[in-house]
């Protein structure tokens, strides 16, 4: 075998601590000051949506006409809107709603998204059947065949989930299937391949786990298109039906009140400026973090 | 003398799309062109040759990482051309690989134990003490402490990485390994170490190795028998002191005498086998005898007619029309 020395040196080099690479990456991460500011801006949302039934305990939907147009002050944070339903209820609710459908979007996704685009990406015989289907899809602007789809589904919040998801899919399964094509000609994959692994435990070990980070980061700025289409199309009367509040009808209805009553239409609208906000510099450090290469490429 | 691998007509062609739109048309790129190759049990065949002339693919289509195209390979006497994933997969135990790239060849979300679990956990092992004991052996045996075991790549050197990959392919306790140009990307003293390392392994556990190197020297010390490989053909084979001694190919005679020398003036003067020119595409090779466009010795027939592999001395083949004049 080698001599002593030889040995000796080897030993010396493999670092007595270490670090499990999960953990570094996390230490980073709480390092990163945009995603702390990210994380930050959206934590306020996130916890208005959790605590929603805590500290708005004022039913969202209740009228009260003698209190209608009372502007933000000491009795209602928020103000009221022109039923008199108070802002704050109304608009953590409707938090609570944009982070569920945000977070449903977000998972179909995951799911259906990662399933395509390794099914495209790993067997090319597939590749081409289910990219052209895709690249249909994504040839329709993304708010527009979201409407076309809570049109012909009809309006609520389950519909406008499942047109998120529809137009988002095709999306995320191309940012996956570039990935899994890269990381199927590792050398890693090769010895897998020659060890006798099957095409399952190959995809499972060996390429998923390696094709996480650009998904996570995608689907961090998907939450933010998510939340945003999904005000979008309540504002058009195809989201969530009113009464239930969600910030886009929220804004419709306050659209007619604008110079009497501007309170109605700006707090739901700071709200969502908030989650995209938070939600892209989340992203943005999780891209910095776990994906160095694209931050050069922008 | 029974062959543990033997290789004929072995192929891989790729399919190249070239032409503008309208004109499309499918272009063969043949990386490995009826090469037939025997490798006797326990030996270490070197398999030189340029960038490019298909040395990895024909290393990897020997063990089926590569479909062949056409041709067979027979496996201790057994074919294993046609085999699918399911019927090659107990021929894998006995077929590794090891590979160049220290840094792409192991997983990074996997740690070294995982690593080199793996390939006893694919042939049925559980993930228990037992194969933790096989992976603590094969860490003592390529030479890293056992603490290495729960760490990730991105923890080792280059060269401690390729004692990952070589423990990992000799888990299994494999009759055959393609060491995969598996020095090219270290250092040079760190070179020394792995084919040291490989050596004393080949010894210890009766190994056989086929060994794709650029590098002549490293071929020269641990090979047995050296094949030189130029443009998806075999132009050369033979016992490794009468390919260094007595090349009888002129590509054969231009790689030796590239190789740096201690002592420049030592070498001859004005003899030296020097070529001119890059190697030409494989989507279009020369006709006849295809290194003739950079051949010293060209003559007529070399144009038109491919020489074919002929035995000129005991176990010495080569394939040049200049070694078949009476």
């Amino acid at each position: 075998m080698n001599s002593a020395a030889a040995q000796l040196e080897l030993d010396a080099d493999v670092p007595e601590t270490h670090v499990h690479p999960a953990r570094a990456t996390l230490k980073r991460l709480f390092r990163h000051r945009l995603f702390l500011s990210g994380l930050g801006l959206f934590g306020i949302i996130l916890a208005a949506a959790v605590l929603a039934p805590w500290i708005a305990p004022t039913d969202p939907t209740k009228l009260a006409m003698r209190f209608k147009f009372r502007p933000p002050g000491s009795e209602f944070a928020f103000g009221t809107d022109n039923f008199g339903r108070s802002l704050w209820s109304r608009v953590i609710w409707g938090a609570q709603l944009s982070v569920i459908i945000g977070s449903s979007v977000v998972a179909l996704n995951a799911v259906f998204g990662t399933l395509i685009g390794a099914l495209a990406g790993y067997f090319r015989s597939l590749d081409n059947a289910l990219m052209r289907v895709n690249d249909a899809m994504m040839a329709f602007p993304a708010i527009l065949l979201a409407i076309g789809i809570t049109a012909v589904l009809g309006p609520s919040t389950l519909n406008a989930i499942l047109a998120l998801a529809i137009v988002y899919v095709p999306r995320t399964a191309r940012i996956v299937r570039s990935s899994v094509i890269v990381l199927r000609e590792m050398e890693y994959v090769q010895a897998a391949v020659a060890a006798g692994a099957g095409h399952w435990r190959i995809l499972r070990r060996h390429i998923l786990p390696n094709a996480m980070a650009p998904l996570i980061v995608q689907l961090s700025f998907l939450f933010a298109y998510a939340v945003l289409s999904e005000a979008t199309l309540s504002f058009l009367g195809l989201g969530a039906v009113p009464p239930t509040p969600t910030w886009g009808n929220i804004m419709a209805e306050g659209r007619q009140y604008m110079v009497e009553a501007p309170w109605i239409i700006t707090i739901p609208g700071i709200a969502l400026m908030i989650t995209v906000m938070g939600l892209n510099l989340l992203g943005d450090g999780l891209r910095d973090v776990l994906d160095p290469r694209l931050r050069i490429q922008q | 003398m029974t062959h543990l691998l033997s290789a004929a007509g072995l192929t891989k062609t790729y399919a190249i799309s070239g032409g503008l739109l309208l004109r499309r048309q499918a272009i063969a790129l043949r990386a490995v062109d009826g090469v037939d190759l025997n490798i006797m049990p326990g030996e270490t065949l070197g398999l030189v040759g340029e960038s490019g002339c298909g040395k990895s693919t024909l290393g990897r289509t020997l063990i089926r990482l590569i479909e062949p195209t056409g041709g067979t390979i027979l496996f201790d006497g057994d074919d294993i051309t046609s085999l699918d994933m399911k019927a090659m997969r107990p021929k894998r135990r006995a077929m590794q690989i090891i590979f160049q790239d220290p840094y792409g060849a192991l997983n990074p979300r996997m740690s070294v134990e995982d690593i080199i679990m793996e390939p006893l956990v694919i042939h049925g092992a559980r993930a228990d003490a037992a194969a933790r004991a096989v992976v603590a052996d094969m860490l003592r045996l390529v030479g890293l402490p056992q603490r290495a075991a729960s760490r990730f790549p991105h923890e080792f050197s280059g060269g401690q990485r390729q004692r990952v990959g070589i423990a990992r392919a000799l888990a299994l306790k494999p009759r055959f390994v393609v060491c995969d140009e598996p020095v090219s990307a270290l250092d040079v003293s760190v070179q020394a170490q792995i084919v040291n390392l490989l050596q004393d392994l080949q010894a210890e556990l009766g190994l056989t190795y086929l060994f794709i190197a650029h590098d002549l020297s490293v071929v020269k010390h641990i090979s047995d028998r050296v094949a030189v490989m130029y443009l998806g053909k075999i132009v050369e084979i033979a016992e490794k002191r009468a390919i260094y001694a007595s090349p009888q190919h002129p590509y054969t005679q231009a790689l030796i005498a590239a190789v740096p020398v201690l002592r420049p003036q030592d070498r001859g003067r004005g003899r030296r086998a020097r070529l001119a020119g890059d190697i030409p595409s494989a989507l279009n090779p020369p006709t006849g005898c295809r290194f003739h466009t950079r051949c010293p010795h060209v003559m007529p027939i070399c144009r038109t007619q491919e020489p074919q592999l002929r035995t000129t001395a005991a176990g010495h083949q080569v394939a040049c029309h200049l070694t078949e004049r009476p």
